[in-house]
């Protein structure tokens, strides 16, 4: 499979119907694993980089699920090339920016992509659409048995799996889910689950991970420790608070809907008409104005069947997206514009919100 | 207020206490404000308490210094200077410092989680081999001829062992 190709299928997140992904929008799990007898990839001289580089494409390349898949080097790439995967959530920062010896095999499906040389010498990643925590945990820990067959793992019967950075030992895991959290932010009470949240022994971050911002409502929520406790159990835990989280979101919802309905119909009707006809987005206002047609169409303003609609034009309207469609690149003014005239496109046949819900309330 | 707390980054005065409770354990940060504002503490976004707690229980400087990893040459400054450590055998080496950072970093100080059984298996059976190997050699320097035949059968079972494993 060739890069080229990948980028113009459509990925797992931008191709979801289910509605069990009203709240939660992903899950994802990630492995940190390294080689045993090889200095991590911070440490290693080019040479050694090369060299597990090469071992671990070729045995991530032999399992399974990456039949067909896609397998590059990091230095093959071209930035926008770097900046779509790392919008699909393939690839980290980190990686984009590695040097050289460093490299990504990515599954036909995308749902499972192994970097190599990043923090660690393997970050072993499966996400899955919707709040699916334990099968996905099953479809990594498969993968990560059958690279075990083939690759020597450093491993420490105290310490788990070793990694690079002490805030991995253990498991090596970080479990997470990508969460819409509309009402909450609206209703001012995000510092609050933040707060609790951490409290729990979780992490709360942007769309983007660390340092990155909450546009579009969207956060994401994963494990902090990853010793003295095993993988089922991190899970269990995670998922108690990501149910605790859905709970207070749907909440948040009825009480603003209680309180003042046409303030939120307002706000709803609003991002539809700037959707429709504005001429400059960027793509901090673009994420807010879908999300809150997003929350539309949790509470029946908008049919079911739109909901993927808006998840494709989260992804889509990303810079890097935006750049690859209009083949090219283009000054963030320019983008702003070109983006506009995207979502302009796409929401001139969009449904007409529906304010008279059913007579049961929103669903 | 006679000894006000420091700040655990850059140790001037403290303004900003964390507490966070894991599993009935406490674990402390205490801030200034700059600090506090950097690590984006006040940033409702979200921060992550972890590295926080690396980062200060880098600061200050540990008593025993100088060590080095013979596998790959890392040093307790280079962890100091990166946060991360140089190679797999870097744990034995700086198990000292190690240790007490596990224990405000984590939920448990030892792993429960998943094992590799077949790396694992592999790695004792190649050791196994390793030594036997040696043994032969001496056996065979010095001519204990019925040792070497005896060692040299084992070898051939461990190594009838690995061949069972499945292809690969």
């Amino acid at each position: 499979m060739t890069i080229a190709s990948l980028i113009d299928t459509p990925s797992e997140l931008t191709d979801a119907t289910s509605s069990k992904t009203a709240i939660v929008l992903m899950t994802r799990v990630r492995l940190a694993r390294n080689l045993a007898g090889n200095s991590f990839p911070g440490w290693a001289k080019p040479a050694q980089r090369e060299d597990v580089l090469a071992a671990c494409r070729e045995a991530v390349a032999a399992t399974a699920p990456m039949k067909r898949s896609l397998s590059i080097n990091v230095d093959e790439l071209s930035d926008l090339e770097k900046q779509i995967l790392v919008e699909r959530h393939l690839i980290s920062r980190e990686l984009s920016g590695a040097k050289a010896g460093a490299g990504v095999v990515i599954s036909k499906d995308q749902t499972v992509s192994v970097m190599i040389n990043e923090e660690d010498h393997l970050r072993i990643q499966v996400l899955r659409s919707g709040f699916q925590l334990k099968k996905t945990w099953a479809a990594i820990n498969e993968l990560d048995s059958a690279l075990e067959d083939r690759l020597d793992y450093a491993f420490s019967p105290t310490l788990g799996y070793l990694t690079a950075c002490p805030t991995n030992l253990g498991t090596g895991m970080r479990a997470s889910a990508m969460m819409h959290l509309p009402a909450l932010v609206i209703g001012n009470q995000m510092e609050k689950v933040v707060r609790a949240v951490n409290q729990l022994g979780m992490v709360v971050r942007g769309l983007f991970g660390e340092g990155s911002d909450a546009s579009g409502s969207i956060f994401q929520i994963s494990n902090q420790t990853t010793l003295g406790e095993a993988e089922e159990e991190i899970i269990k835990r995670l998922g108690t608070v990501l149910n605790s989280i859905i709970e207070h979101e749907l909440n948040a919802r009825q009480k603003l809907l209680e309180a003042d309905a046409g303030k939120l119909f307002d706000k709803i009707g609003r991002a539809y008409g700037i959707l429709q006809n504005g001429h400059l987005l960027s793509s901090g206002e673009a994420m807010n104005l879908l999300s809150l047609i997003r929350l539309g169409v949790d509470l029946g303003v908008f049919p079911d069947a739109h909901r993927c609609v808006i998840d494709r034009l989260f992804i889509e309207a990303q810079p890097g997206h935006l750049q690859h469609a209009q083949h090219g690149e283009f000054e963030p003014g320019q983008r702003d514009l070109l983006r506009a005239g995207r979502l302009r496109a796409e929401f001139a046949n969009f449904t007409k919100p529906n304010f008279t819900l059913s007579p049961d309330g929103p669903n | 207020m006679a000894n006000p707390l420091k700040c655990d980054l850059c140790s001037k005065p403290a303004t900003v206490h964390l507490t966070q409770i894991v599993n009935n354990k406490v674990h402390k940060v205490d801030l200034c404000e700059e600090c506090a504002q950097a690590k984006g503490v006040t940033d409702p976004s979200g921060f992550s308490l972890a590295d926080l707690l690396l980062k200060a229980s880098l600061n200050p400087e540990p008593a025993a210094g100088g060590m080095k990893c013979e596998q790959c040459g890392f040093t307790q400054a280079d962890f100091k200077k990166h946060g991360r450590f140089g190679c797999p055998a870097c744990f034995d080496t700086f198990s000292a410092i190690i240790e007490p950072m596990l224990d405000t970093m984590h939920k448990g100080t030892t792993h429960t989680g998943k094992v590799p059984q077949k790396a694992l298996a592999r790695k004792t059976l190649s050791d196994r081999l390793n030594k036997l190997e040696l043994d032969l050699t001496e056996a065979i320097k010095s001519e204990r001829y019925e040792d070497a035949a005896r060692t040299r059968d084992e070898i051939n079972q461990v190594k009838h062992t690995f061949g069972q494993k499945p292809p690969r």
